[in-house]
C-alpha cells in the first residue's frame, strides 16, 4: 500500500451500491530522488503494484573498495611504502618505463612491482633481473584492479624492506579510474601517438591524476603532435597534475620522473 | 566493462543495507551518477538486472539520477556547471576549479517490502 497517500487503504476505499462498469483512478504522486513529486495512476483493472517502506541511505556505492583501499594506504603508510598507481590504456608504454625506472632508480629507492593483466605474466617476466621484487596479477575477466586485490597482496612485502610498490594497473583509460587501491599518488599516462585529446575523451581518469606523464616523447619528430595543445587539453579535463613529459626508450625526461618518485619516498 | 563491477557493489551494499533493516526484499532503489564519476548508465543499468536475479533485489526497478559537474572557482568564487572534458569557470574562464559534485556513485534510497 503507499505510503505516501494511503491509496488502498480500508479507509480510502469507496463502496458502489449500483452496478456499472467502469475504469477509475486513483491518482497519486511519489517523490523521486531528484525531489521533484511524480504523479502516476491506477486503474482499477490493472493489478496495483507493489509500495513499500522507504529507507533513505545516501550511502557510496563503493564505499566497500574505498574502505579496503584505505586500510592499504595505512598498511603501507606503517611500513614507510609509497605506492603509485600507475593507469594508461594498453601500449602507452607502462611496461617499458617500469623496466627504466628500475634500472635508473638509486639504491636507496627499494622497489616491488606488482603488474596486473588479464591474461599472461609477460610483463612481469619482463621486468625480472633488475633487482626488484615482481610480482603480476590475473584479473581474467575483470577490466581493472580494485582494493582487494592489491590487500591480499600487502602481506608478502611486510618483511621485504621496500620503499615504493608501483602498481601497474590494467591497459584500459575507463575502468581503473572508479578505484581506489590505496595507493599515495595517481599516475596517468599518455603516449604521443595516442593524440593529443586523450584527457578530454577520458577526463575521469585524467582529473583524478597527481601526475601526468606524456610518453614516447622521441616519436615526436614522426608525428602532428601539439605540445602545447595536449597540456591545454589536461588542463580542461580539470587535472592540476604535475605534467612531466618523457621517452623511456631514449631517457629524455627520465631524470624528472625520478625525481619525483625519490620525492615521493618516505623519508622515515 | 566496470559496470558490472559497479552493479555487484550496488547490490551488495543494498543488499547489507536491507538486512540490516530486516527486509529480505528491495522493490527499488534510487541511485545516482555524478558525471565524473566514471559510470555509465546504460551500461549500470544492462548489468543491475543479472547480478540482481536471485538477490533481495531480483526484479527491483532501478531509479537513475545523474548529477552534473558543479565546481567553484578558485578565482572568482562562482559556481560554474561545466562539461567534464572542459572544466572552465563559466564567469571569468579560469580553469582553477574545485569540483564540489558529480564525483561521486550514490546509493540514495531503497524501497523495501
Amino acid at each position: 500500500m503507499c505510503i505516501d497517500c494511503g491509496c488502498g487503504d480500508a479507509a480510502n476505499t469507496h463502496d458502489h451500491n449500483h452496478e456499472h462498469d467502469h475504469t477509475h483512478e486513483h491518482g497519486h504522486t511519489h517523490r523521486g530522488s531528484d525531489g521533484k513529486e511524480y504523479r502516476h495512476t491506477h486503474d482499477n483493472d490493472q493489478p496495483e503494484h507493489e509500495h513499500g517502506r522507504k529507507i533513505r541511505v545516501e550511502q557510496d556505492v563503493l564505499s566497500k573498495n574505498n574502505d579496503i583501499a584505505i586500510e592499504n594506504r595505512q598498511w603501507l603508510d606503517r611500513h614507510h611504502i609509497t605506492a603509485l598507481n600507475m593507469m594508461s590504456s594498453p601500449g602507452a608504454g607502462k611496461t617499458m618505463l617500469l623496466e627504466k625506472t628500475l634500472e635508473r632508480l638509486p639504491q636507496d629507492c627499494t622497489v616491488a612491482v606488482l603488474v596486473g593483466d588479464q591474461e599472461t605474466d609477460l610483463d612481469a617476466q619482463r621486468l625480472q633481473g633488475r633487482g626488484s621484487m615482481v610480482k603480476q596479477i590475473n584479473t581474467y575477466q575483470c577490466c581493472h584492479l580494485d582494493a582487494a586485490m592489491i590487500s591480499r597482496e600487502l602481506e608478502a612485502y611486510g618483511d621485504a624492506h621496500i620503499n615504493i610498490l608501483l602498481i601497474e594497473n590494467i591497459g584500459n583509460l575507463v575502468c581503473p579510474a572508479s578505484f581506489d587501491l590505496g595507493e599515495h599518488s595517481r599516475v596517468a599516462m599518455l603516449s604521443v601517438t595516442e593524440g593529443e585529446d586523450k584527457p578530454v575523451k577520458y577526463p575521469v581518469l585524467f582529473n583524478g591524476a597527481d601526475v601526468v606523464l606524456i610518453t614516447k616523447t622521441d616519436l615526436i619528430p614522426h608525428l602532428d603532435w601539439d605540445m602545447q595543445k595536449c597540456h591545454s587539453y589536461i588542463r580542461k579535463s580539470g587535472s592540476r597534475a604535475r605534467i612531466i613529459e618523457l621517452s623511456a626508450r631514449s631517457g629524455e625526461g627520465m631524470d624528472a620522473w625520478i625525481d619525483y618518485l625519490q620525492t615521493m619516498k618516505r623519508h622515515d | 566493462m566496470h559496470e558490472m563491477s559497479l552493479a555487484q557493489a550496488l547490490v551488495d551494499k543494498a543488499t547489507e543495507l536491507a538486512e540490516k533493516d530486516g527486509c529480505h526484499k528491495v522493490l527499488s532503489l534510487d541511485v545516482s551518477i555524478g558525471a565524473l564519476s566514471g559510470v555509465m548508465r546504460e551500461s549500470l543499468e544492462f548489468c543491475f538486472p543479472v547480478v540482481a536475479r536471485g538477490t533481495a533485489l531480483d526484479g527491483a526497478t532501478l531509479n537513475v539520477t545523474e548529477v552534473p559537474l558543479k565546481a567553484e572557482c578558485s578565482n572568482c568564487r562562482r559556481i560554474s556547471y561545466p562539461e567534464p572534458f572542459e572544466i572552465e569557470c563559466s564567469h571569468c574562464g579560469s580553469m582553477n576549479l574545485k569540483v564540489t559534485e558529480g564525483r561521486d556513485f550514490k546509493l540514495i534510497s531503497l524501497e523495501v517490502e
